[in-house]
């Protein structure tokens, strides 16, 4: 809603030395969003004269006609410009800006020669001094409405302040002036004006000037019109309202039009002008049905839904309701007799239609937010005053109103109610009077009965009262207190898991990355995913924001792969990234939730119902690497990032989750889209969670990336809550080392071989591992030697050598029996 | 050759001379003096604290002497004998002082010299900022509650007070998915209406998270977001409250001076609804008011679609942007580089925001 403050000043009387700062608290703290205060005398600075055309010489042999003048701007000697229009006399007065002068939007005036003559300044169009976008030629101003070297502002109409302010949905009465000059007589506690109080308004007649027939309650609860016959189609609109019209960012059209516009910002009801004679019959208002077609003002033909009104005639619909008219029943220029329609329409329908067709106009937003239902016949009033006053013509004695509306139930309101909500004692008194200055009737004592005005439908509900009473009782004398401490339980296992989590992997060099869930389908293809593979199945978006990435992902590794790729473009080569983050897993059964109402809590089946359509979204953890994991520097070579780094995020993370390593095991795996033979699963007690590894080479060519880029994927949810840590005996005897390498087969895993030989060597193993690993055809074909540090220790003596070599012995048998090894250099 | 029963023959015993035993004393302690360093020394034991040195040989001496001088003659062998040890030990002392001084020089190296092998990582700071807020509310009392991002419209909406025909629900705000009744949450308040459906007052929840509305990404917008939001239902639960708990939180994060001002406002949720503003001194461009979030009494129609008595319970919920906050608490002058995932970026934070 843009405005002046000189209008809003004929409804309210504002301070005299009102400041843009204290107009903009006063918007604010209504609760009003404040676009702009701009002070239009300030957009032209310099000397903005008014001047007296003294000569006139046409110069010619240019493009375009030229004129050299030279005016008296009340100086000494005339001012000489050249100046592109010819809507001027030797004579008229003038708007001329000086040199040294600069117009809206940085445009400098100054002294130069131009046309081979020499210009001084410059002559004002309408346009030029920012005061509306439609006018040729120069501001011709009335005779003796100033004198030469006077400052043009006032006479020009560049002496307002324009405010713009935007509106919370809840509050349609704001959107116009008499809305906005009553927010502001509360805050300035100033005297008020109803400008619906300005004219008397005669009531329906019996009969009407035309025939109008409403088959639709609902869609329109009031319809009135009056007529006004023969007007002068030449009648232009009065400059002040035209002025006001474009400061409000409204386009002027013509005297019938413009008076609408204007009604419609002064008083915020919205009305329509017909032309009488292109009607033809009575009018129908009635819901439009389904297919019907309507070509509206800008052109557009429209087909109809059933749940848009219009308003037909014998030809059929004219007037989309209350969003648009239509191109065969519109003011046209030599329009004489005109039906003037201010109607109420339904707030619901009117936003629908607007959406639906897409046709956010001035008056759609107005309908949507709730116009009052009691200004149809005031508007008319005032729309046939003005028109008759500027236009001539005669109006109709006769007034259509067919007036359905049904006036505002009271609410019953417990007077302590405020205080209870608002935590700042409110007495009865306080409350009736705050709710009376906003236009409510109070009745009753307790509770009270509490009457809105019509122009708030918002206000239906006690709570509604409520914040009526805070917000002019000011928001911010409201005390600050903490509410009673009460007992919480910290955060959940899985909240604590995921920080630990994400701390243990940033502590170990992988940088925290969040990326945007959406995925193009070519990634299930890029990624290499079997035909069938269940991670295929993914959501999709109805409305992405680019049709190239439409799915929500059901794995990190495509958008991780993303960044890492953005990273590596932007000149990094050693990277290691993590993110922790849903994915989304559809359910196979896809069906809609149960419907459910907001009067009630939904009943138990109802939310499990709703709830089993959910996909499931676990939280996943992922990593990807490239370049070196440690840095080449002056200590010597670096170490480049593998499988094995992305094994042991997984790792890290796991025990960062709780998870000890007794429960962990690490197998070889096949999955897309690792490399067939550098893909290891992890499983957590024997359920896998996750994998880890080299990305397969089809991978890497796909996604462009460096060789060996490796990445690793677990599913954070799956992994069990750690579980009471029990404290382990430390034994205070000496350990006792040995070290022994096996000869297996290369294809037996050394985890295998870990666990077995962990296995056989009994309780007085404290810990094993492995330190050599030598691979070589001089151990026998196919034979790799594995060497491992063990380390047995006893609680309660220190061991003997034979006790050692025992447990040894055991732990060895056992890995030959299990995989035939045997023991190097036995 | 001597022997004990030798007769006395002065002649062989001239090492034994005082002045003489005196000189050796003298000369060794000369030259363990002049060794420099402990290998030069140890050299010289042998000469003279050794077999063949001048006290022992005059030790050997004493057996010449007559009974009557054996006596004084062994005392003035021994103190010279320790004499010259004592120079000995002094100087090896002297000398391993020396010694262990020039090791700790010799071995000086440069400690500027870097030695990162083993490059540090960083959190993001949009997850570090939203623990520093959790933390900061589950120690009043508070439980961090979660919700799936890919929410039942119902609680996204409906239960919310956000009606079929409010705009938000419309294309332009909200990602719709090709599965009835669920859309992408355009808050984190759904997460609120499950806790309120799963429990009962008192209610004391923050939920942070990610949020989806279908803005391009720009400098100040990403389709994909962050939000803190809070919601406490309880007995007796006013305005006052509401603003007690603000401009605490407000201080927690901005310092002592921060506190907020109100703007009323309109949500379907919160009735009465306000934006508030926070005075954050250490802006980088002056201390001001900056917009952080909205606020207000949660809604009755709210709490009945929860089952919750809106007669017996009143409450209040407020919420704020992550980013925003990062934006103009951190002075990150774009959105975007939130959410580029640049190393850069989060590097810069560390394991703290």
């Amino acid at each position: 809603m843009k405005t002046s403050l000189s209008w809003l000043r004929e409804f309210v009387e504002l301070p005299a030395g009102l400041t843009a700062q204290e107009l903009d608290d006063a918007l604010t703290n209504a609760g009003m969003e404040v676009e702009s205060i701009v002070d239009q005398a300030a957009t032209v600075t310099g000397d903005l004269v008014v001047g007296r055309v003294l000569t006139i010489e046409e110069l010619t042999g240019f493009k375009k006609p030229i004129r050299f003048t030279t005016v008296d701007v009340g100086r000494a000697e005339p001012q000489e410009i050249v100046c592109g229009a010819r809507n001027f006399s030797e004579g008229d007065l003038v708007p001329v800006i000086l040199p040294g002068g600069e117009l809206p939007g940085g445009f400098k005036i100054g002294a130069r020669k131009t046309y081979g003559r020499n210009s001084n300044g410059m002559i004002c169009s309408a346009a030029e001094l920012g005061l509306s976008g439609d006018h040729d030629g120069i501001i011709v101003l009335s005779p003796g409405a100033a004198k030469p070297g006077d400052d043009a502002r006032p006479v020009v109409g560049l002496a307002d302040v324009l405010v713009e302010v935007e509106i919370t949905p809840d509050r349609g009465y704001e959107m116009s002036l008499r809305g906005l000059a009553r927010e502001l007589s509360y805050a300035f506690d100033a005297a008020y004006t109803d400008p619906a109080s300005i004219v008397t308004a005669p009531g329906g007649t019996a009969e009407v000037p035309y025939e109008v027939k409403l088959e639709d309650t609902v869609g329109c609860d009031r319809f009135s019109a009056r007529v006004v016959r023969g007007i002068d189609p030449n009648a232009s609109s009065p400059l002040w309202m035209q002025q006001r019209l474009v400061a409000a960012g409204i386009r002027t059209i013509s005297l019938p039009v413009d008076i609408t516009n204007y009604l419609m910002l002064e008083l915020g009801q919205p009305m329509h002008v017909f032309d009488l004679n292109r009607l033809s019959g009575g009018l129908v208002v009635r819901r439009a049905r389904p297919g019907e077609k309507l070509t509206t003002l800008d052109g557009v033909a429209r087909v109809l839904d059933a749940e848009d009104m219009v308003i037909c005639d014998d030809t059929g619909p004219i007037s989309l309701a209350a969003v648009m008219g239509g191109e065969t029943s519109e003011w046209q220029p030599g329009t004489v007799d005109v039906l003037l329609e201010a109607a109420h329409w339904d707030p619901v329908m009117v936003g629908r239609t607007a959406r639906r067709h897409k046709l956010f106009s001035e008056a759609a937003k107005r309908w949507e937010r709730g116009v009052d239902p009691q200004l149809t016949l005031v508007a008319l009033e005032r729309a046939v005053q003005i028109l008759t006053g500027h236009a001539g013509g005669t109006a109709d004695e006769r007034v259509l109103d067919l007036d359905h509306v049904i006036a505002p139930a009271p609410i019953a309101l417990d007077p302590a109610l405020p205080a209870r909500r608002i935590g700042l004692a409110y007495d009865t008194e306080q409350v009736t009077a705050l709710l009376s200055q906003v236009g409510c009737t109070v009745t009753g004592v307790s509770p009270l009965e509490v009457t809105p005005p019509t122009w708030r439908p918002d206000l239906q509900a006690p709570i509604d009262l409520v914040e009526e009473v805070a917000r002019l009782g000011g928001y911010n004398d409201i005390p600050s207190l903490l509410p009673p401490a009460r007992g919480g339980s910290g955060i959940t296992p899985q909240q604590r898991r995921r920080r630990t989590v994400g701390r243990a992997l940033a502590e170990n060099g992988y940088v925290e990355v969040l990326s945007y869930p959406f995925v193009a389908p070519a990634a299930a293809d890029q990624l290499g995913y079997p035909a069938d593979d269940p991670r295929r199945s993914a959501v999709r978006l109805t409305n992405p924001l680019s049709e190239q990435e439409p799915l929500l992902r059901t794995s990190l590794l495509p958008t991780l792969l993303g960044t890492l790729k953005r990273n590596l473009g932007r000149g990094h080569r050693d990277l290691a990234l993590f993110e922790t983050g849903t994915v989304f897993l559809p359910r196979l059964a896809q069906a809609a939730p149960p419907a459910m109402g907001v009067d009630r809590r939904p009943t138990g089946d109802e939310w499990d119902a709703a709830n089993a359509i959910v996909p499931d979204q676990p939280w996943h953890l992922a990593v990807a690497l490239t370049g070196d994991a440690e840095p080449a520097g002056w200590w010597g070579a670096g170490r480049p990032a593998s499988w094995a780094d992305a094994v042991e995020a997984v790792r890290i993370a796991l025990s960062a989750a709780g998870v000890t390593p007794d429960r962990i095991s690490v197998s070889a795996a096949e999955l897309a889209p690792w490399h067939p033979g550098r893909c290891a699963a992890i499983a957590v007690d024997d359920a896998v969670v996750g994998h880890a590894g080299e990305l397969h080479p089809a991978v890497v060519s796909a996604y462009e990336l460096p060789k060996r880029t490796s990445v690793a994927e677990l599913d954070l949810d799956a992994l069990p809550l750690p579980p009471v840590t029990q404290a382990r005996r430390i034994s205070s005897f000496p350990p006792a080392l040995i070290d022994v390498a096996l000869i297996v087969g290369r294809d037996v895993p050394a985890a295998a071989v870990q666990q077995t030989l962990a296995g056989g060597a009994g309780e007085l193993l404290e810990s094993v591992s492995l330190f050599d690993l030598y691979e070589s055809d001089q151990l026998g074909e196919d034979k790799k030697s594995l060497a491992y540090k063990l380390t047995f220790r006893a609680p309660d003596r220190t061991l003997t050598t034979e006790e050692t070599l025992s447990a040894r012995d055991a732990a060895v048998a056992a890995v030959s029996a299990r995989y035939g090894a045997t023991l190097r250099g036995a | 050759m001597s022997y004990r029963n030798d007769p006395y023959d002065p002649k062989q015993a001239a090492l034994l001379d005082p002045a003489a035993l005196e000189a050796a004393v003298d000369d060794a302690r000369k030259a363990f003096d002049a060794a420099s360093d402990l290998d030069e020394l140890a050299a010289l034991k042998s000469v003279h604290l050794g077999d063949r040195g001048p006290v022992s040989l005059a030790r050997r001496e004493i057996g010449s002497l007559p009974p009557a001088a054996k006596s004084d003659a062994g005392k003035r062998v021994n103190l010279a004998r320790q004499s010259v040890q004592g120079a000995y030990d002094s100087r090896q002392a002297e000398l391993e002082i020396e010694r262990a001084a020039r090791v700790l020089v010799e071995e000086r190296v440069d400690v500027t010299l870097p030695w990162d092998r083993r490059p540090r990582g960083a959190r993001h700071p949009l997850t570090t900022l939203m623990e520093h807020m959790g933390d900061l509310f589950a120690g009043m009392g508070y439980d961090i509650v979660e919700g799936p991002e890919l929410e039942l419209e119902w609680a996204n909406f409906d239960a919310l007070n956000i009606g079929p025909d409010n705009a938000v629900r419309g294309s332009m705000d909200t990602f719709y998915v090709d599965l009835p009744g669920l859309v992408m949450r355009t808050h984190t308040s759904p997460g609120q209406v499950r806790t309120m459906l799963t429990r009962q007052p008192p209610i004391y929840v923050v939920s942070p998270g990610r949020a989806y509305r279908s803005d391009e990404l720009d400098a100040t917008h990403s389709p994909v977001f962050h939000q803190i939001e809070g919601l406490v239902v309880d007995e007796g639960i006013t305005m006052a409250h509401l603003r007690g708990t603000l401009d605490h939180f407000a201080k927690a994060m901005f310092g002592p001076d921060a506190r907020t001002r109100w703007r009323p406002h309109y949500f379907p949720f919160t009735e009465p609804s306000a934006e508030f503003d926070v005075w954050f001194a250490q802006h980088r461009d002056g201390p001001r008011w900056v917009e952080w979030g909205g606020c207000g009494m949660v809604n009755p129609k709210v709490l009945v679609a929860a089952g919750i008595d809106p007669e017996r319970y009143s409450g209040f919920a407020f919420g704020m942007g992550v980013e925003r906050t990062l934006m103009f608490r951190n002075g990150v002058s774009d959105m975007r580089d939130m959410v580029e995932g640049d190393v850069r970026f989060t590097a810069n934070f560390g394991m703290e925001v």
